[in-house]
Protein backbone atom coordinates (compact mmCIF):
# COMPACT_ATOMS: atom_id res chain seq x y z
CA UNK A 1 0.00 0.00 0.00
CA UNK A 2 2.45 2.93 -1.19
CA UNK A 3 0.71 4.83 -2.91
CA UNK A 4 -3.17 4.70 -1.26
CA UNK A 5 -5.80 5.27 -3.77
CA UNK A 6 -8.92 7.74 -3.18
CA UNK A 7 -11.00 5.33 -2.28
CA UNK A 8 -9.38 3.53 0.39
CA UNK A 9 -8.97 6.95 1.80
CA UNK A 10 -12.77 7.13 2.30
CA UNK A 11 -13.01 4.08 3.48
CA UNK A 12 -10.68 4.60 5.99
CA UNK A 13 -12.04 7.85 6.63
CA UNK A 14 -15.89 6.12 7.23
CA UNK A 15 -14.58 3.24 9.06
CA UNK A 16 -14.03 5.22 12.00
CA UNK A 17 -16.91 7.23 12.13
CA UNK A 18 -19.43 4.42 11.55
CA UNK A 19 -17.67 0.73 10.91
CA UNK A 20 -15.61 0.93 13.85
CA UNK A 21 -16.88 4.34 15.87
CA UNK A 22 -15.38 4.08 19.34
CA UNK A 23 -17.73 5.25 21.87
CA UNK A 24 -21.10 2.96 19.92
CA UNK A 25 -19.59 0.48 18.20
CA UNK A 26 -16.20 -0.61 20.18
CA UNK A 27 -17.07 0.75 23.64
CA UNK A 28 -13.90 2.10 24.20
CA UNK A 29 -13.36 5.72 25.75
CA UNK A 30 -16.44 5.52 27.61
CA UNK A 31 -15.80 8.05 30.32
CA UNK A 32 -15.77 11.66 29.06
CA UNK A 33 -18.96 10.24 26.70
CA UNK A 34 -20.73 10.40 30.23
CA UNK A 35 -18.88 12.68 32.26
CA UNK A 36 -18.70 16.12 30.10
CA UNK A 37 -21.94 15.61 27.97
CA UNK A 38 -24.62 17.02 30.29
CA UNK A 39 -23.84 20.65 27.69
CA UNK A 40 -23.31 20.60 24.45
CA UNK A 41 -20.75 22.94 24.41
CA UNK A 42 -18.56 21.07 26.50
CA UNK A 43 -19.21 17.61 24.70
CA UNK A 44 -18.12 19.74 21.43
CA UNK A 45 -14.73 20.90 22.92
CA UNK A 46 -14.12 17.17 24.37
CA UNK A 47 -14.41 15.61 21.05
CA UNK A 48 -12.43 18.56 19.44
CA UNK A 49 -9.76 17.81 21.55
CA UNK A 50 -9.51 14.45 21.39
CA UNK A 51 -10.00 14.44 17.40
CA UNK A 52 -6.74 16.95 17.62
CA UNK A 53 -4.77 14.31 20.05
CA UNK A 54 -5.85 11.57 17.83
CA UNK A 55 -4.84 13.04 14.44
CA UNK A 56 -1.51 14.99 15.86
CA UNK A 57 -0.61 11.47 17.15
CA UNK A 58 -1.26 9.39 14.44
CA UNK A 59 1.28 11.66 12.21
CA UNK A 60 4.01 11.84 14.90
CA UNK A 61 4.05 7.90 14.94
CA UNK A 62 3.89 7.53 11.54
CA UNK A 63 6.82 9.98 11.28
CA UNK A 64 8.93 8.41 14.01
CA UNK A 65 7.70 4.59 13.08
CA UNK A 66 11.19 4.13 10.68
CA UNK A 67 13.35 4.64 13.65
CA UNK A 68 11.21 3.09 17.41
CA UNK A 69 13.04 -0.04 17.75
CA UNK A 70 9.82 -2.49 18.28
CA UNK A 71 11.05 -3.30 22.15
CA UNK A 72 10.32 -0.43 23.40
CA UNK A 73 7.17 1.18 21.09
CA UNK A 74 4.68 1.01 24.23
CA UNK A 75 6.78 3.09 26.27
CA UNK A 76 7.38 5.58 23.48
CA UNK A 77 3.90 5.57 22.16
CA UNK A 78 2.78 6.70 25.70
CA UNK A 79 5.25 9.45 25.70
CA UNK A 80 4.20 10.40 22.24
CA UNK A 81 0.78 11.02 23.27
CA UNK A 82 0.97 12.61 26.89
CA UNK A 83 3.17 15.03 25.44
CA UNK A 84 0.22 15.57 23.09
CA UNK A 85 -2.79 15.61 25.66
CA UNK A 86 -0.25 17.96 27.75
CA UNK A 87 -0.07 20.62 24.95
CA UNK A 88 -3.68 20.51 24.43
CA UNK A 89 -4.66 20.67 27.91
CA UNK A 90 -2.34 23.88 28.68
CA UNK A 91 -3.75 25.42 25.12
CA UNK A 92 -7.23 24.94 26.83
CA UNK A 93 -6.48 25.90 29.81
CA UNK A 94 -5.28 29.18 28.42
CA UNK A 95 -8.25 30.01 24.94
CA UNK A 96 -11.28 28.21 26.59
CA UNK A 97 -10.39 28.56 30.40
CA UNK A 98 -14.41 28.00 31.47
CA UNK A 99 -14.44 24.98 29.91
CA UNK A 100 -11.47 23.78 31.26
CA UNK A 101 -12.93 23.97 34.74
CA UNK A 102 -15.51 21.53 34.24
CA UNK A 103 -13.61 19.26 31.62
CA UNK A 104 -9.61 19.57 32.56
CA UNK A 105 -9.75 16.08 34.30
CA UNK A 106 -10.86 14.60 31.44
CA UNK A 107 -8.81 15.90 29.30
CA UNK A 108 -5.97 15.33 31.15
CA UNK A 109 -6.93 11.35 31.12
CA UNK A 110 -6.89 11.26 27.23
CA UNK A 111 -3.65 9.99 27.44
CA UNK A 112 -5.52 6.97 29.38
CA UNK A 113 -7.54 6.06 26.10
CA UNK A 114 -7.18 3.08 24.47
CA UNK A 115 -8.75 4.00 21.44
CA UNK A 116 -5.69 5.94 20.86
CA UNK A 117 -2.87 3.87 21.73
CA UNK A 118 -5.03 1.29 19.50
CA UNK A 119 -4.66 2.80 16.56
CA UNK A 120 -1.01 4.04 17.27
CA UNK A 121 -0.17 0.44 17.86
CA UNK A 122 -2.78 -0.94 14.67
CA UNK A 123 -2.24 1.77 12.18
CA UNK A 124 0.06 4.90 12.69
CA UNK A 125 3.22 2.27 13.30
CA UNK A 126 2.26 0.68 10.25
CA UNK A 127 1.22 3.19 7.92
CA UNK A 128 2.91 6.20 5.98
CA UNK A 129 1.86 9.87 7.29
CA UNK A 130 -1.09 9.90 4.67
CA UNK A 131 -3.64 7.09 5.51
CA UNK A 132 -2.59 8.08 9.14
CA UNK A 133 -3.67 11.51 9.31
CA UNK A 134 -6.85 9.90 7.25
CA UNK A 135 -7.37 7.16 10.03
CA UNK A 136 -6.87 9.97 12.73
CA UNK A 137 -9.50 12.11 11.49
CA UNK A 138 -11.87 9.46 10.82
CA UNK A 139 -11.90 8.24 14.12
CA UNK A 140 -11.46 11.55 16.14
CA UNK A 141 -14.81 12.62 14.02
CA UNK A 142 -16.04 9.58 14.95
CA UNK A 143 -15.59 10.18 18.75
CA UNK A 144 -16.68 13.88 17.89
CA UNK A 145 -20.04 12.85 16.53
CA UNK A 146 -20.65 10.68 19.29
CA UNK A 147 -19.92 12.84 22.16
CA UNK A 148 -22.11 15.39 20.19
CA UNK A 149 -24.94 12.89 20.19
CA UNK A 150 -25.05 12.31 23.02
CA UNK A 151 -24.38 15.65 24.29
CA UNK A 152 -27.37 17.11 22.22
CA UNK A 153 -30.31 14.99 23.45
CA UNK A 154 -29.02 14.87 27.36
CA UNK A 155 -28.74 18.97 27.35
CA UNK A 156 -32.19 19.29 25.02
CA UNK A 157 -33.95 16.66 27.39
CA UNK A 158 -32.53 17.14 30.51
CA UNK A 159 -32.44 21.66 30.82
CA UNK A 160 -34.52 22.48 27.72
CA UNK A 161 -31.47 24.36 26.39
CA UNK A 162 -28.93 24.00 23.67
CA UNK A 163 -25.74 25.71 24.41
CA UNK A 164 -24.37 26.24 20.96
CA UNK A 165 -20.54 27.68 20.37
CA UNK A 166 -20.42 30.36 18.06
CA UNK A 167 -17.10 31.48 18.66
CA UNK A 168 -13.64 30.40 20.95
CA UNK A 169 -14.62 31.72 24.00
CA UNK A 170 -18.41 32.85 23.57
CA UNK A 171 -21.80 30.77 23.26
CA UNK A 172 -25.20 31.21 22.48
CA UNK A 173 -28.06 29.26 24.72
CA UNK A 174 -31.12 28.64 23.04
CA UNK A 175 -34.27 27.30 24.94
CA UNK A 176 -36.89 25.15 23.23
CA UNK A 177 -38.63 23.29 26.16
CA UNK A 178 -40.47 26.04 28.30
CA UNK A 179 -41.94 23.52 30.84
CA UNK A 180 -39.84 21.29 33.32
CA UNK A 181 -37.65 19.38 31.96
CA UNK A 182 -36.80 16.13 32.70
CA UNK A 183 -33.81 16.96 35.34
CA UNK A 184 -32.66 13.04 35.30
CA UNK A 185 -30.98 13.42 32.06
CA UNK A 186 -28.30 15.70 33.11
CA UNK A 187 -27.48 14.23 36.37
CA UNK A 188 -25.25 11.34 36.18
CA UNK A 189 -27.89 8.63 36.29
CA UNK A 190 -29.15 10.28 32.65
CA UNK A 191 -25.86 9.93 30.93
CA UNK A 192 -25.74 6.37 30.91
CA UNK A 193 -29.71 5.80 30.33
CA UNK A 194 -29.21 8.00 27.25
CA UNK A 195 -25.67 6.14 26.15
CA UNK A 196 -27.71 2.91 26.61
CA UNK A 197 -30.85 3.83 24.56
CA UNK A 198 -28.47 5.48 21.84
CA UNK A 199 -26.35 2.86 21.64
CA UNK A 200 -29.77 -0.43 21.35
CA UNK A 201 -31.12 2.49 18.57
CA UNK A 202 -27.40 2.19 16.51
CA UNK A 203 -28.37 -1.38 17.07
CA UNK A 204 -31.27 -1.61 15.66
CA UNK A 205 -30.73 0.58 12.93
CA UNK A 206 -27.64 -1.51 11.65
CA UNK A 207 -30.34 -4.86 12.21
CA UNK A 208 -33.28 -3.14 10.06
CA UNK A 209 -30.29 -2.07 7.60
CA UNK A 210 -28.73 -6.03 7.52
CA UNK A 211 -32.44 -7.01 6.98
CA UNK A 212 -33.12 -5.31 3.94
CA UNK A 213 -30.09 -5.80 2.29
CA UNK A 214 -30.64 -9.54 3.30
CA UNK A 215 -34.12 -9.22 2.11
CA UNK A 216 -33.31 -7.62 -1.56
CA UNK A 217 -31.13 -10.42 -2.37
CA UNK B 1 -5.39 13.32 66.81
CA UNK B 2 -9.10 12.33 66.99
CA UNK B 3 -10.38 14.71 64.56
CA UNK B 4 -7.67 14.23 62.03
CA UNK B 5 -8.92 10.37 62.16
CA UNK B 6 -12.76 10.89 61.32
CA UNK B 7 -11.26 13.67 58.79
CA UNK B 8 -9.70 10.57 57.38
CA UNK B 9 -12.92 8.19 57.40
CA UNK B 10 -14.93 11.00 55.71
CA UNK B 11 -12.36 10.90 52.58
CA UNK B 12 -12.59 7.26 52.46
CA UNK B 13 -16.68 7.24 52.58
CA UNK B 14 -16.68 10.44 50.32
CA UNK B 15 -14.52 8.89 47.99
CA UNK B 16 -16.36 5.46 48.15
CA UNK B 17 -19.74 6.22 48.12
CA UNK B 18 -20.49 9.97 47.18
CA UNK B 19 -17.84 10.26 44.64
CA UNK B 20 -17.69 6.96 43.80
CA UNK B 21 -15.29 6.66 40.57
CA UNK B 22 -18.38 4.85 38.66
CA UNK B 23 -21.19 5.94 39.19
CA UNK B 24 -20.43 10.06 39.75
CA UNK B 25 -17.15 10.43 38.17
CA UNK B 26 -17.58 7.90 35.14
CA UNK B 27 -14.48 6.61 35.05
CA UNK B 28 -12.38 3.61 34.56
CA UNK B 29 -16.22 2.62 32.23
CA UNK B 30 -13.98 0.20 30.00
CA UNK B 31 -12.82 -1.90 32.54
CA UNK B 32 -16.33 -1.31 34.11
CA UNK B 33 -17.57 -3.11 31.72
CA UNK B 34 -15.63 -5.08 30.06
CA UNK B 35 -14.98 -7.35 33.68
CA UNK B 36 -18.33 -7.63 35.19
CA UNK B 37 -19.93 -10.39 33.33
CA UNK B 38 -18.86 -12.97 36.29
CA UNK B 39 -18.38 -12.74 39.64
CA UNK B 40 -15.14 -14.41 40.20
CA UNK B 41 -12.73 -12.28 38.13
CA UNK B 42 -15.20 -9.03 39.18
CA UNK B 43 -13.67 -9.71 43.02
CA UNK B 44 -10.18 -10.30 42.18
CA UNK B 45 -10.14 -7.61 39.39
CA UNK B 46 -11.06 -5.20 42.49
CA UNK B 47 -8.51 -6.56 44.93
CA UNK B 48 -5.81 -6.19 42.19
CA UNK B 49 -7.11 -2.34 41.22
CA UNK B 50 -7.43 -1.63 45.17
CA UNK B 51 -4.13 -2.58 45.60
CA UNK B 52 -2.60 -0.76 42.19
CA UNK B 53 -4.40 2.53 43.35
CA UNK B 54 -3.32 2.51 46.43
CA UNK B 55 0.56 2.04 45.36
CA UNK B 56 0.31 4.09 43.09
CA UNK B 57 -0.92 7.23 45.13
CA UNK B 58 1.61 6.38 47.37
CA UNK B 59 4.55 6.64 44.73
CA UNK B 60 3.38 9.42 42.76
CA UNK B 61 2.54 11.60 46.03
CA UNK B 62 6.31 10.98 47.13
CA UNK B 63 7.47 11.63 43.12
CA UNK B 64 5.45 14.84 43.01
CA UNK B 65 5.88 16.60 46.39
CA UNK B 66 9.39 15.85 46.67
CA UNK B 67 10.55 15.99 42.69
CA UNK B 68 8.41 17.64 40.67
CA UNK B 69 7.79 20.50 42.69
CA UNK B 70 11.31 21.57 44.34
CA UNK B 71 12.38 21.12 40.75
CA UNK B 72 8.96 23.51 39.40
CA UNK B 73 8.10 21.10 36.59
CA UNK B 74 4.47 20.09 37.64
CA UNK B 75 3.59 20.85 34.25
CA UNK B 76 5.05 16.96 33.57
CA UNK B 77 2.95 15.51 36.03
CA UNK B 78 0.86 13.51 33.16
CA UNK B 79 3.98 11.96 31.53
CA UNK B 80 5.40 11.07 34.89
CA UNK B 81 2.35 9.55 36.53
CA UNK B 82 2.02 7.06 33.67
CA UNK B 83 5.89 6.20 33.86
CA UNK B 84 4.96 5.25 37.36
CA UNK B 85 1.83 3.25 36.99
CA UNK B 86 3.32 1.70 33.79
CA UNK B 87 6.39 0.06 35.70
CA UNK B 88 4.03 -0.89 38.83
CA UNK B 89 1.37 -2.66 36.48
CA UNK B 90 4.53 -4.65 34.93
CA UNK B 91 5.47 -5.67 38.46
CA UNK B 92 1.89 -6.71 39.31
CA UNK B 93 1.47 -8.23 36.24
CA UNK B 94 4.69 -10.67 37.18
CA UNK B 95 4.04 -10.58 41.04
CA UNK B 96 0.38 -12.18 40.05
CA UNK B 97 1.77 -14.53 37.20
CA UNK B 98 4.11 -16.43 39.60
CA UNK B 99 1.05 -16.18 42.38
CA UNK B 100 -2.04 -17.15 40.56
CA UNK B 101 -1.58 -18.34 37.09
CA UNK B 102 -5.33 -19.28 37.04
CA UNK B 103 -6.17 -15.66 37.75
CA UNK B 104 -3.69 -14.09 35.46
CA UNK B 105 -4.97 -16.33 32.81
CA UNK B 106 -8.97 -15.16 32.99
CA UNK B 107 -7.79 -11.23 34.04
CA UNK B 108 -4.45 -11.18 31.57
CA UNK B 109 -5.86 -8.68 29.21
CA UNK B 110 -7.63 -6.07 31.27
CA UNK B 111 -4.29 -6.45 33.65
CA UNK B 112 -2.26 -5.07 30.46
CA UNK B 113 -4.64 -2.26 30.03
CA UNK B 114 -4.82 -0.97 33.87
CA UNK B 115 -1.95 1.47 32.62
CA UNK B 116 -3.72 3.02 30.18
CA UNK B 117 -6.92 3.15 32.28
CA UNK B 118 -7.96 6.41 33.37
CA UNK B 119 -8.69 5.13 37.15
CA UNK B 120 -5.37 4.93 37.78
CA UNK B 121 -4.02 7.65 36.27
CA UNK B 122 -7.26 9.81 37.90
CA UNK B 123 -6.17 9.07 41.68
CA UNK B 124 -2.29 10.76 41.54
CA UNK B 125 -4.05 13.62 39.12
CA UNK B 126 -6.94 14.16 41.90
CA UNK B 127 -4.10 13.71 44.35
CA UNK B 128 -2.47 15.88 43.48
CA UNK B 129 -4.53 18.62 42.59
CA UNK B 130 -6.40 18.74 45.76
CA UNK B 131 -2.94 18.83 47.70
CA UNK B 132 -3.68 16.34 49.84
CA UNK B 133 -1.19 14.84 52.69
CA UNK B 134 0.73 11.54 52.49
CA UNK B 135 -1.74 10.21 54.42
CA UNK B 136 -4.33 11.50 52.47
CA UNK B 137 -3.39 10.62 49.33
CA UNK B 138 -3.53 6.77 50.65
CA UNK B 139 -6.77 7.13 52.18
CA UNK B 140 -8.24 8.60 49.12
CA UNK B 141 -6.82 5.60 47.14
CA UNK B 142 -7.84 3.27 49.26
CA UNK B 143 -11.33 4.43 49.34
CA UNK B 144 -11.40 4.84 45.47
CA UNK B 145 -10.55 1.44 45.51
CA UNK B 146 -13.06 0.43 47.97
CA UNK B 147 -15.63 2.28 46.31
CA UNK B 148 -14.69 0.89 42.69
CA UNK B 149 -14.94 -2.92 43.92
CA UNK B 150 -18.23 -2.01 45.55
CA UNK B 151 -19.27 -1.13 41.93
CA UNK B 152 -17.85 -4.30 40.21
CA UNK B 153 -19.53 -6.63 42.88
CA UNK B 154 -22.91 -4.79 42.57
CA UNK B 155 -22.52 -4.96 38.66
CA UNK B 156 -21.44 -8.69 38.43
CA UNK B 157 -24.08 -9.82 40.28
CA UNK B 158 -26.71 -8.00 38.51
CA UNK B 159 -25.25 -9.55 35.28
CA UNK B 160 -25.16 -13.32 36.55
CA UNK B 161 -28.68 -12.98 37.07
CA UNK B 162 -29.21 -10.84 33.78
CA UNK B 163 -28.24 -13.96 31.55
CA UNK B 164 -31.07 -15.57 31.96
CA UNK B 165 -33.61 -12.37 31.72
CA UNK B 166 -35.25 -11.82 27.99
CA UNK B 167 -33.88 -8.75 27.02
CA UNK B 168 -35.12 -7.12 23.63
CA UNK B 169 -32.96 -7.86 20.92
CA UNK B 170 -30.96 -4.45 20.24
CA UNK B 171 -30.38 -4.13 23.77
CA UNK B 172 -28.79 -7.24 24.13
CA UNK B 173 -24.96 -6.52 26.01
CA UNK B 174 -23.66 -3.46 26.68
CA UNK B 175 -27.00 -1.13 25.96
CA UNK B 176 -28.83 -3.07 28.60
CA UNK B 177 -25.60 -3.01 31.26
CA UNK B 178 -25.53 0.89 30.45
CA UNK B 179 -29.20 1.35 31.05
CA UNK B 180 -28.50 -0.80 34.90
CA UNK B 181 -25.71 1.38 35.24
CA UNK B 182 -27.92 4.17 35.02
CA UNK B 183 -30.00 2.83 37.31
CA UNK B 184 -27.55 1.93 40.12
CA UNK B 185 -26.47 5.75 39.20
CA UNK B 186 -30.00 6.76 40.72
CA UNK B 187 -29.67 4.75 43.98
CA UNK B 188 -25.89 6.21 44.35
CA UNK B 189 -27.20 10.09 44.38
CA UNK B 190 -28.88 9.01 47.62
CA UNK B 191 -25.58 8.87 49.20
CA UNK B 192 -25.30 12.70 47.83
CA UNK B 193 -25.03 15.37 50.72
CA UNK B 194 -24.03 12.11 53.59
CA UNK B 195 -20.81 14.16 54.62
CA UNK B 196 -20.09 17.59 53.44
CA UNK B 197 -16.33 18.09 53.35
Amino acid sequence: MSIPSTTSLKDLFLNGIIKENTIFKLALSLCPSIAVTNNLKNGIYMGAAVLFVQVMVNITISLIRKVIHPKVRLPIFMLVISGWVTVTSMLMAAFVPDVYAKVGLYIQLIVAFASILARAEMFASKNSALPSLVDGLGMGIGFLFALTVISFFRELLGKGTLTVPTGLATSYVVSFINTKPLLIMVLPAGGFLAVGILMAFFNWIDARFKKSIRGSH
Amino acid sequence: MGSEFTKLFELIISASLINNFVFTRFLGLCIFFGVSKKMETAVGMSITFTAVMMISAALSWVVFNHILIPLDITFLEIIVFIGIIAGLVQASDTIMRKMSPGLYYKLGIYLALISTNCIILAVPLINAGEKYSFIQSLAFGLGSGLGFALALVIMASIRERLELAEVPAPFKGLPMAFVITGLIALAFTGFSGLITL
